[in-house]
């Protein structure tokens, strides 16, 4: 009987262990799935969390009834990967694998940047990228009577890097609708020199953040949080005061990944980005945020790795030389407010450009552009992802790579 | 596109990075930092070389990188390259803009 090991059940693991089960011989292979946790949340509901735009219920779901019944659930910690056993060490048993599949994720550590965690953690400095610290978040914006809000990116990559741009547009949407907007100064510090990294892309955004009177302060790198001042301190010791610090703290790669000494200094384990092949073990395989790879760490991307990967390890059981196959594609709505979104799709090669999605002329998504029919497309993806996406079920129109079609100037 | 500067002409791209490492030497570089109102110090030459450094042997640049490397303090760093040093001491040093993947 052959293994085949799948550390993590989040977005990426869950939807690994549903495309396997399909592909393998039930009577040559056995698939063991393994998380510590028994909660499977949908992130991307961290957003709308802390303005009450979803209520707790709509981002918790138990993981294992994602999980198909003929693979083996396992509810317990990972110790550590040992590769030249072909071995994982969980914290009361050890795994044999023939084929591992790291889907262990990312995740923020604001003790990384002085002064973050410190007395004033979830009291005027926050998260929303915890279940925890987005509930705490929407208490706090419940009571909120002004003052100066700066949302913030401590450094890159971050998991889901439109999230915080997100965040300010509906900041100021939520002020609006309480009638107190113009009570709050919102602020939008980023360490990169713009609102996105390509120019298309970051001339809408920025565009937007002018528009709603939200200001930008860029290549802000921070060095501490002086949390007795509430002021953020950049190396070139700007400053930037506030009274409601929302930030994204440093994302890393888990922990089980450094103890395991198979990832970067961020804990990110280095993959072949078009195979999804980890370098340094030919049957050890990476998807979703645990990569290293260049391209956005995003549930989108997770779902077209997904579909090459399954491929891919397909050819590597047959002996059959793998396919470099991933192009980076990742596809993104990004929530502009009152009831409006942008919709990005794009790859490692070609930037986000304005056109429309999934066809040709007819859409019915617009890219790069604001409407209502994204944003019902942003709300619709709840039910495909806890319907469709994590039970390994294609979404028709939307290929893994990304298509050039529909594109103006792509 | 093409660039004369320091009495020789060089290729760059349209955020006025050299395209051809080859092309570099200490004038260009010299002269690169002038136009950025930066006057070069022996301190600013050690960051130079171990940026290059760094790219000829294919290593990507961060600023966490920098940090943990401990070769500099980045207080320092931000003072002689101010206002993004990262992506004006590249320049300076002819080699390409670290990208920050998004």
């Amino acid at each position: 009987m052959k293994n085949l090991v799948i550390l993590g059940a989040g977005t990426s693991g869950t939807m690994m262990v549903n495309h396997m089960i399909h592909k393998l011989d039930k009577e040559e292979w056995k698939i063991t799935i393994v998380d510590q946790y028994k909660t499977h949340y949908y992130q991307p509901g961290f957003l709308f969390l802390p303005f009450d735009l979803y209520k707790t219920k709509d981002v918790k779901k138990k993981g294992k009834k994602y999980i198909p019944k003929k693979a083996r659930y396992v509810l317990q910690k990972i110790d550590k990967i040992i590769p030249e056993k072909n071995q994982v060490k969980l914290e009361h048993e050890y795994l044999n694998y023939d084929i591992l599949i790291i889907a262990t994720g990312t995740k923020i550590a604001p003790e990384e940047t002085e002064g973050m965690k410190e007395a004033n953690w979830q009291k005027n400095i926050f998260d929303f990228y915890t279940y925890e610290g987005a509930k705490s978040l929407r208490d706090k914006l419940r009571e909120f009577k002004g003052g100066k809000l700066v949302v913030h990116i401590t450094e890159m990559p971050i998991k889901c890097p439109v999230a915080p741009l997100e965040f300010a547009f509906l900041a100021d949407s939520y002020f609006i609708n309480k009638g107190m907007r113009d009570k709050v100064e919102i602020t939008y510090v980023t360490p990169l020199e713009g609102a996105f990294t390509k120019p298309k892309a970051t001339a809408a955004l920025h565009h937007l953040l002018e528009e709603k009177g939200i200001k930008e302060v860029t290549d802000f790198d921070i060095e501490r949080v002086d949390y007795k001042n509430n002021k953020i301190i950049d190396y070139g010791d700007r400053e930037v005061p506030y009274d409601l610090l929302v930030t994204v703290p440093t994302n890393l790669g888990d922990e089980v990944i450094e103890r395991s000494g198979l990832g970067d200094d961020m804990n990110f384990v280095p993959t072949n980005k078009a195979t999804l092949q980890s370098k340094a073990n030919e049957n050890i395989f990476v998807i979703g945020d645990a990569s290293n790879l260049p391209a956005s760490k995003a549930g989108s991307v997770a779902h077209f790795e997904a579909e090459i990967l399954t491929d891919n390890i397909m050819r590597y059981i047959n002996n059959e030389p793998l396919k470099e196959e991933f192009d980076g594609h990742a596809n993104c709505f990004i929530e502009t407010g009152h009831g409006k979104a942008l919709l990005i799709d794009f790859n490692y090669t070609h930037e986000p450009v304005a056109g429309t999605f999934p066809f040709p002329g007819i859409g019915p998504l617009k890219l790069l552009g604001e409407s209502r029919m994204n944003h019902m497309g942003k709300l619709a993806f709840r039910w495909i992802y806890w319907n469709m996406l994590i039970k390994g079920i294609h979404i028709p129109f939307v290929s893994a790579t990304m298509s050039k079609k529909g594109k103006k100037n792509g | 596109m093409e660039k004369i500067i320091a009495n020789k002409t060089i290729e760059i791209n349209e955020e006025g990075y050299l395209t051809d490492f080859s092309q570099w030497d200490k004038e260009v570089g010299t002269a690169l930092a002038e136009e950025k109102n930066i006057e070069m110090t022996d301190m600013h030459w050690m960051v130079i070389d171990y940026l290059q450094g760094k790219h000829k042997n294919e290593e990507a640049l961060s600023i966490r990188g920098i940090k943990k490397s401990g070769k500099f303090n980045i207080k320092e760093f931000y003072k002689l390259f101010p206002g993004g040093p990262l992506k004006i001491s590249t320049l300076i040093a002819g080699i390409p803009k670290p990208k920050s993947c998004i």
